[in-house]
C-alpha cells in the first residue's frame, strides 16, 4: 500500500489494512474456508458497528453544542462558554449530568412500555446510519434499496412516540403523542413523494447510486441544479422532513408553552437523554439524506483524485443544512394544528404529485426525443 | 452442513420463535395497547424472515407498510377509543366459539393447501435490483389487477371521507 493512497483515503485504507492483517493472521493460525470467513465477518462487522455506535452519539453531542451556540447568537446571547474553550466540553458535562441523574419512574405509568419507548426510539435512528454514505466507499452497507430503507426507518419512529405518549398515562404526553403521530403520518407522504422525484431522475433507489449519478460537471451535477424540479423537490423535502422529526416550526408535539414537553413529559435522566439523542440524530439523518440526494453527498471537485475530500464535502453540506434548520428554530414561530394539517394535505401533497407528473412527463418526452434523434442518425 | 448453514439455521429458529411468541402475545395479552405493540413485534419478525430469504425489498416494504402505516393506524385507533387508565380488557367475548371455529377451519384449509402444493423453486435469476423488474411487471403483465386495486383504494378513501363527515 503506497503512502499517497493512504493519505488521500485514510479511513478506507485503515479498514482494508485491518482486514488484510486479520486474514493473514487467521491464515497463520491455520484457519481457512468457512470458519475463517465467519470469524472475519463477525470481527469486521463488529468493528463497523462499533464505529457507528461511537460516531452517532459524538455527532449528537456536538450538534447540541452547535444548536445552543447558533440559537444563542441569533437571540443576542453568548451561549455555553464555561466548560472548555468556546464551551466545547459542555456536551460532555451534559452527558455526565444525564447519566448521573436519578431514573424516575412515575407512579401509574405502563412500566414495560415506559421503559421500552426510549430504546425503540433510538434503534431505527442508529439503523439509518448503516446506509448513509459518508464518503467515497464509506458506508457501512451499500444497500440497493437504501432510500426506501431510510424512509421505512423514519416511519418506525411513530411507534416509539405512541409508546411514550400512551404509556406515560399523562394527558400532556397523550396529546403530544397524538399530535406527533398525526403529523408524522401526514408529512411522510410528501417526503416520500419528494424522494420519488429524485428516484425518477436518477433511476435508482440506492443512496450510493443516486450520489454517483451526480458526478457530472466536475462533481457539481447535483439534482438541486436540475431546474425547475430540483429546488422545488428540495424545498418540499426539507419542509416535510422538518415536520416529520417535529422540529420548529412544526414542533407542536412538544410545544413547551402548552404541553410541557409533549410525549416525553414523564421522562427524566438518561431516558430523556435518549429521546434527545434520537431527535438530534434524526436532524442529522434528514440533513445527510438531503445533502446526498440533492447536493451530491460526497460528490465534488477532485473527489476522484483525493477521496478524503468526499468526507469534507459530505459533512460540509450536511452541517450547512443543519444550520438552516437551526435558523428555522431561531426565527420562525410555531404554526397551529389546523394550519399544519391544511398545509400538509391541501398544499404539499398535491404540489408533490404535480411535480412527479411533470418530471415523469418530461423524462418520457426526453426519451422519445432521443429515440427520434437516433432514428434520424441511423 | 457447513458453518454458515448452521449459523443461519440457528438465527432462523431464533427469529421464528420470537415471531411466534410475539404473535401469541398479540392474541393473549389483556391490555389492547400491549397487544398492538406485540403485533408490531410480529411484523418485525416476519420482515426479518423475509430478509433471511434474501427478499430485501419485501422486508423493507413490510416495515414501511405494515409497521409504518397499518400498525400505526391500529395503535391510533386504540389511543382514540380506550380510556387512559383502564388497563385490563377481557380476552374473550361472546363470539369466541364462532371465532375459534372459523379460524381453525381457515388454518386447516391453509395447512392442507400448503402441504399439497409442490413448491417449485424458480432458479431463474432476476438479479439483485428487483425494483425495475417489479415496476415493469406491475405496469404491463399485471396492469389490470393493479388498476383495480387502485380504484378500490380510492373508493375506500372516498367512503371514509363520507363516514367521517356525517
Amino acid at each position: 500500500m503506497d503512502i499517497w493512497s493512504f493519505i488521500t483515503n485514510p479511513f478506507v485504507s485503515i479498514y482494508q489494512l485491518i482486514r488484510s492483517l486479520l486474514t493473514s493472521l487467521l491464515g497463520l493460525i491455520g484457519l481457512s474456508g468457512d470458519v475463517a470467513s465467519v470469524i472475519l465477518f463477525f470481527i469486521m462487522g463488529g468493528l463497523v458497528i462499533t464505529v457507528i455506535l461511537l460516531v452517532a452519539p459524538l455527532l449528537m453531542m456536538y450538534m447540541t453544542w452547535l444548536e445552543r451556540k447558533v440559537v444563542a447568537r441569533m437571540q443576542d446571547r453568548v451561549g455555553p462558554n464555561r466548560v472548555g474553550a468556546f464551551g466545547l466540553l459542555q456536551p460532555i458535562a451534559d452527558m455526565i449530568k444525564f447519566l448521573t441523574k436519578e431514573d424516575i419512574v412515575p407512579q401509574g405509568v405502563d412500566k414495560p412500555v415506559h421503559l421500552l419507548a426510549p430504546i425503540v426510539v433510538v434503534i431505527p435512528v442508529i439503523l439509518s446510519f448503516a446506509v448513509l454514505q459518508f464518503g467515497v466507499g464509506m458506508g457501512a452497507v451499500d444497500l440497493n434499496l437504501s432510500l426506501l430503507f431510510l424512509l421505512a426507518m423514519g416511519s418506525v419512529a411513530t411507534i416509539a412516540v405512541f409508546m411514550a405518549g400512551f404509556g406515560s398515562h399523562n394527558k400532556f404526553a397523550l396529546i403530544g403523542g397524538m399530535r406527533a403521530a398525526a403529523q408524522i403520518i401526514s408529512y411522510e407522504i410528501p417526503q416520500i413523494l419528494a424522494v420519488a422525484v429524485i428516484v425518477l431522475l436518477a433511476g435508482t433507489i440506492s443512496l450510493n447510486g443516486v450520489i454517483e449519478k451526480q458526478s457530472g460537471l466536475f462533481g457539481l451535477g447535483w439534482y438541486i441544479l436540475y431546474l425547475p424540479v430540483g429546488p422545488i423537490a428540495f424545498f418540499i423535502f426539507l419542509l416535510a422532513a422538518t415536520a416529520e422529526i417535529n422540529r420548529v416550526p412544526f414542533d407542536l408535539p412538544e410545544a413547551e408553552s402548552e404541553l410541557v414537553a409533549g410525549y416525553h413529559t414523564e421522562y427524566s435522566g438518561m431516558k430523556f437523554g435518549l429521546f434527545y439523542l434520537a431527535e438530534f440524530l434524526n436532524t442529522f439523518i434528514i440533513s445527510a439524506v438531503a445533502a446526498s440526494i440533492f447536493f451530491g453527498g460526497w460528490q465534488g471537485p477532485f473527489v476522484q483524485q483525493i477521496p478524503a475530500l468526499g468526507i469534507a464535502y459530505f459533512f460540509g453540506k450536511t452541517i450547512l443544512l443543519i444550520f438552516i434548520q437551526l435558523w428555522f428554530r431561531g426565527t420562525l414561530p410555531r404554526i397551529r394544528v389546523d394550519q399544519l394539517m391544511n398545509f400538509g394535505w391541501k398544499r404539499l401533497v398535491p404540489a408533490t404529485l404535480a411535480l412527479i407528473l411533470f418530471t415523469a412527463t418530461f423524462l418520457w418526452a426526453y426519451r422519445l426525443f432521443n429515440q427520434f434523434l437516433t432514428s434520424l442518425g441511423g | 452442513m457447513d458453518l454458515i448453514g448452521i449459523i443461519s439455521q440457528v438465527v432462523f429458529f431464533l427469529v421464528a420463535a420470537l415471531t411466534l411468541a410475539a404473535a401469541f402475545a398479540t392474541v393473549l395479552l389483556r391490555n389492547v395497547f400491549h397487544a398492538g405493540l406485540a403485533l408490531v413485534g410480529t411484523f418485525f419478525g416476519v420482515a426479518a424472515i423475509y430478509l433471511m430469504l434474501e427478499a430485501e425489498f419485501l422486508a423493507i416494504v413490510q416495515v414501511l407498510i405494515y409497521i409504518g402505516a397499518i400498525a400505526v393506524l391500529i395503535l391510533f385507533a386504540i389511543m382514540l377509543t380506550r380510556s387512559l387508565m383502564k388497563n385490563e380488557d377481557s380476552g374473550m367475548n361472546k363470539q369466541w366459539a364462532w371465532a375459534a371455529i372459523a379460524i381453525s377451519t381457515l388454518f386447516l384449509g391453509m395447512f392442507i393447501v400448503i402441504l399439497q402444493v409442490p413448491w417449485l423453486l424458480n432458479t431463474s435469476v432476476i438479479g439483485t435490483d428487483i425494483v425495475p423488474f417489479l415496476g415493469t411487471e406491475l405496469l404491463t403483465t399485471y396492469l389490470l389487477p393493479f388498476e383495480i386495486v387502485s380504484v378500490l383504494l380510492l373508493a375506500t378513501l372516498i367512503g371514509a371521507f363520507i363516514i367521517a363527515r356525517e
